[in-house]
């Protein structure tokens, strides 16, 4: 950019700051001031690296170079919104140096659920002209009755790292609360940062208020990164998720480089890797652990030591995802496929510092099928062809939420309150009826039975409108903020006798009442021992030896994308693209070939074969583990009504299997793929299942009809947190439509059951199946056959299971006493 | 009737069925405990949640249906019948009509419990503390001081077992039968329960104890030895 346009838009006095630091101005730095400027709205994508933080706060910093540091403010001018609070504090530290450097007169402070209680006063009364915060603070912002003076004098909203939240509940929560920040701050102009992604014009979308003219800024692409697979002692595992095997490579790569970002895709892998590479290092080198369950502290002094290049490697999941840039990592790996090319892409963009130097990133396949998907990825990352997933359907327990707080901050018209949210983008096709049906669940719980009158949560107001009733129902709204319900957790703590010591992180309940006291565990990179369960925390003591376990966590493992599994398909069906293959993954396709056939890529290979007494069917879907477990429950109720008595299945990111008595004919198969699966199979599935009543413990606290459970907080027996499960019984008995029963069919359907994807699938292959008939396993089997040990059981089951275990204890109660039944 | 397991206590056959209540064939008497009726309203005043005010109609159901299929004489509602005193006037109309419908074709006895020490006015049926039929007392609580040879049939303690099986753990409501004491578990559709090896139910049983899950078919029986105590408040 020539420096006379340079000269024409940044004042002199940053141009100098600039210069004194050698940096030079991007284009797209300038594209953004410019736009900005000009009153427009605008999405900057940029690779990390590229100066993406400080273009967003460029147009703030000018405007306010030359504020009057006495005038009395009585709200913010900026606005600085990030999904982590780690990079809001990061991000507030880094804008110190311009402003200090040149003098100017800015305040700029952050607010997040760290920030304490004098701080947060002061905030209130005196705010800052830049405020740096999380969605959740915003949305306690709004709920005050001060929010339409705070934010009346707003002139700029910067989102950060807008491409994770942009279609999760949390963006959904996000955008409702900037539809009425640009009611209240008509003057404010929307500036999100994001990475590259596959359609901006969806992203953008979640900027796009009043009659503001929006622009798309895209700056300059990174040098390509420089991607590879490694094969450790040139073999690839049949099956396995973890790549354990590939830890002597791991710990070889991280001596032969500076700093290495070893990647995961799940907490319990992130454990077993870090612990595998503790056990090996002979060298000494500092080797760090990082995961979304470990205490916050922990993460902390990681982070911070990274930030100051005194680790040699950190094991991290999508924990890292996003943050602060560092810029002296020189190696990316990342351990499993990476499931999609835009998280490949973003997590090499993490080592990505300087813009014109590539990244290096090596890719571990855990077994065979993914040693596809790895290559699929690095093909998809070089051609830029991004994921495209479809947009997130409107939550409407999300939007229960943010009316909550528009009627905590003072009274609320329904009429505007609806003509605001459908500004929103997810929330623009909402009908009126659904938001009425909304509506009257904040104000009364929405039922039939016209049980509370009395005690409505919004009381009419003189002015006709709706304001929250009381403090109760305001406090309980700004406990409950937020979109995000874990499975109950508690924290582990190492302690031995009367004292607790220091908390090490997280786990899952469930994990936990499977342990014994004296079993051992893997967990923050140490092996511990279990010594029991005290004030709600998993006291324990450091262990020796041991075989340990691991804990497991329920969310997170994302299945591959449709875009990788198309291109996985096109490998599999062209033998030009496997010459580049390692040989014995070449090998396996051709045994595949030789036995049977490859899948071809528009088809849908399913592979019939006995074995054992029983009929097996392998289905080569290439839909993702979500779906194919929906495909799974679905077909095999199916198959029960076609009479082929089906025993059960396993599935993975790549394949489904099912066991039965009989097989089928093509004829049964290609009813048995039916497009009809999705229709009452699917509802009776979801109702009987447990899906639904996951989602609607979820819906129900996002939506504030019970309390979220604060870990740590845990109250005595009495204020026990009622029972979500009990609730939902009793209201699809008397009441199946309610709204908040709604909302559960399509959380379930979209989070737990990927009921959309499923569906795209099944009318892509109608009359596209090939079924082969064999008389034996075929290679391309072998992997998912080997996990069979490992089916999910759900409630379904649960009879079954208490009866298996009562008949165990009899058994060892009476073996020995021969002739005597138990007694009753 | 299919859906119940029959077990001999003090010499007695008890049917304990899958919703939760017991039958004594033999006296035609069916008995159920901590009916909390109203529990979901109550927390509107209480704590200013709005929820789903169905759960008592949903009770009140499931006893019509239990005393459509055993065709009992008498009725025990074994205390805690309302989850509050004033739970009875919130009751809905048409529910408040069914309790009477049922109060009519019975001999309906309303127990003293914690939560209503007072039976509810203008729904029928009588009111007492405990009632002793041949070897057994029905009460709400335990009493403290009973070393009769006979049993009680109590109920207050909501009891809940959990057990472990392939990995995974199942929290279900149970009877809990001790030498001289049968905890029934609760009915109402919103109580919550309480686990057995908690210290309060502990102490009512002895080792031997059993206890029968309700499980969603059926009832499972096991030794109170298999029975885990909580990790943590369930969610």
């Amino acid at each position: 950019m020539d420096q006379i346009a340079v000269a024409d838009t940044l004042p002199p006095r940053f141009t100098a700051w600039f210069q004194s630091r050698g940096w030079h101005v991007h284009d797209h730095q300038v594209a953004v001031l410019r736009a900005v400027q000009a009153g427009h709205s605008a999405l900057l994508i940029a690779p990390t690296g590229g100066g993406k933080t400080l273009a967003g706060f460029l147009p703030s910093l000018v405007e306010l170079a030359d504020a009057d540091p006495k005038a009395k403010r009585t709200g913010i001018h900026t606005l600085y919104i990030s999904p982590l609070k780690a990079l809001t504090v990061d991000v507030a530290r880094n804008l110190e140096t311009p402003i200090a450097e040149m003098g100017l007169p800015i305040e700029a402070e952050t607010r997040t659920g760290d920030t304490p209680q004098n701080r947060r006063q002061r905030q209130r009364k005196h705010p800052p002209h830049i405020l740096l915060t999380t969605p959740e603070s915003l949305a306690l912002l709004l709920s005050y009755t001060e929010a339409p003076d705070y934010f009346a004098s707003l002139k700029t909203v910067i989102i950060d790292e807008l491409h994770a939240i942009a279609d999760t509940k949390r963006g959904q929560l996000l955008t409702l609360g900037l539809a009425r920040i640009a009611r209240l701050a008509p003057e404010c102009r929307f500036l999100g940062l994001s990475a590259t992604v596959a359609a901006p014009e969806r992203v953008a979308q979640h900027l796009n208020y009043g009659a503001r003219p929006l622009d798309i800024i895209r700056g300059r692409d990174g040098a390509q990164p420089e991607m590879g697979i490694l094969i450790p002692e040139a073999r690839v595992p049949w099956s396995g998720r973890m790549a354990l095997h590939s830890v002597p490579a791991l710990y070889e790569e991280i001596k032969k480089h500076k700093t290495t970002l070893v990647f995961v895709n799940t907490r319990a892998q992130a454990e077993l890797v870090f612990h595998g590479l503790w056990k090996m290092n002979d060298d000494n080198l500092a080797i760090g652990l990082h995961h979304g369950s470990l205490a916050v502290e922990q993460r902390r002094k990681i982070e911070a030591a990274m930030a100051r290049g005194a680790l040699r490697a950190v094991v991290a999941t999508s924990s890292l995802d996003l943050g602060i840039d560092w810029g002296d990592i020189d190696l990316v790996i990342q351990v499993g496929a990476p499931k999609g090319a835009s998280r490949l892409l973003q997590r090499i963009g993490r080592a990505n510092h300087r813009l014109d130097e590539p990244s290096r990133a090596l890719l571990v396949p855990a077994n065979r099928f993914e040693v596809l998907e790895c290559k699929a990825a690095i093909e998809a990352a070089l051609a830029k062809d991004l994921d495209e997933y479809p947009p997130r359907p409107y939550c409407l327990d999300v939007l229960a939420q943010h009316i909550l707080c528009l009627a905590c901050a003072g009274s609320i018209d329904p009429d505007q309150v609806y003509l605001e949210v459908t500004t929103a983008a997810p929330y623009a096709s909402l009908p009126r009826e659904e938001f009425d049906r909304v509506f009257a669940f904040v104000r009364d719980g929405g039922y039939a039975l016209k049980a509370y009158d009395r005690w409505k949560r919004l009381r009419k107001m003189p002015d006709g409108g709706w304001r929250a009733a009381n403090m109760t129902v305001v406090r309980q709204y700004r406990m409950n903020v937020g979109t995000i319900v874990e499975a109950p957790m508690l924290k582990v703590r190492l302690g031995r006798g009367g004292a607790f010591g220091q908390t090490l992180g997280e786990v899952e309940e469930w994990f936990v009442q499977g342990l014994l006291p004296g079993d051992t565990f893997q967990f923050a990179g140490r092996l511990l021992r279990f010594e029991g369960i005290r004030e709600m925390s998993v006291i324990c003591s450091p262990a020796k030896s041991g075989e340990p376990k691991v804990p497991v966590y329920g969310g997170g493992r994302l299945p591959l994308t449709t875009g990788l599994a198309d291109r996985v398909r096109a490998i599999l069906e062209d033998r030009s693209q496997q010459r580049d293959l390692p040989d014995d993954v070449q090998e396996w396709l051709r045994l595949q070939r030789w036995r049977s056939v490859l899948p071809q890529r528009s088809r849908l290979l399913i592979e019939s074969f006995p074995r054992g007494n029983k009929e097996f069917l392998v289905a080569y879907c290439f839909e993702g583990r979500i779906a194919h477990q929906t495909l799974g429950m679905l077909l095999t109720r199916r198959m029960e009504r076609a009479g082929l008595k089906p025993l059960g299945f396993v599935a993975t990111d790549y394949v489904i299997a099912t066991w039965a008595l009989f097989a089928p004919t093509q004829d049964q198969i290609e009813r048995l793929f039916g497009e009809d699966m999705l229709g009452d199979d699917l509802e009776e599935w979801l109702d009987d299942s447990s899906m639904l009543r996951r989602s609607f413990r979820n819906v129900a606290v996002v939506a504030g009809l019970i309390e979220r459970r604060h870990p740590g907080e845990e109250k005595s027996r009495k204020q026990i947190t009622f029972n979500a499960d009990l609730i939902y019984d009793v209201l699809r008995k008397h009441e199946p439509d309610h709204i908040l029963l709604r909302a559960t069919r399509q959380d379930a359907a979209w989070n737990l059951a990927d009921v959309q994807r499923l569906g795209d699938f099944l009318k892509r292959i109608q009359g596209r199946i090939d079924l082969r008939r064999l008389d034996r396993v075929t290679p391309l089997a072998v992997p998912v056959l080997i996990t069979l040990g490992s089916t999910e059981v759900g409630n379904e089951a649960m009879d079954a299971l208490l009866e298996e275990a009562a008949a165990d204890l009899i058994e060892e109660a009476t073996s020995g006493e021969p002739g005597q039944e138990a007694m009753l | 009737m299919t859906r119940t397991i029959t077990v001999e206590w003090h010499g007695l056959a008890l049917q304990l069925d899958l919703d939760g209540a017991l039958y004594w064939a033999e006296e035609r008497l069916l008995v159920a405990a901590d009916l909390h009726l109203e529990k979901g309203t109550s927390y509107a005043s209480t704590a200013g949640r709005l929820l789903p005010p169905y759960d008592s109609a949903q009770t009140v159901e499931r006893l019509e249906r239990l005393i459509e299929a055993y065709r009992p004489l008498r009725v025990i509602a074994l205390g805690d019948s309302f989850h509050d005193r004033r739970g009875a006037m919130r009751l809905d109309g048409e529910v408040a009509e069914r309790i009477r419908v049922l109060t009519d074709r019975v001999d309906w006895i309303w127990i003293h419990g914690n939560h209503d020490p007072k039976p509810p006015k203008q729904l029928g049926g009588r009111g007492a503390v405990e009632i002793a039929i041949g070897p057994l007392v029905f009460r709400h609580d335990a009493h403290e001081d009973r070393h009769a040879e006979g049993g009680e049939v109590i109920g207050h303690y909501h009891p809940v077992a959990s057990v472990s099986t392939r990995g995974r753990s199942f929290r279900r409501r149970c009877f809990a039968i001790g030498r001289h004491r049968l905890l029934l578990p609760a009915f109402g559709a919103y109580a919550g329960g309480l686990n057995v090896r908690e210290s309060a139910i502990q102490r009512l049983l002895d080792a031997k104890a059993q206890v029968a899950l309700l499980g969603r078919d059926r009832l499972h029986l096991f030794p109170i030895a298999a029975a885990l105590p909580d990790a943590s408040l369930p969610i």
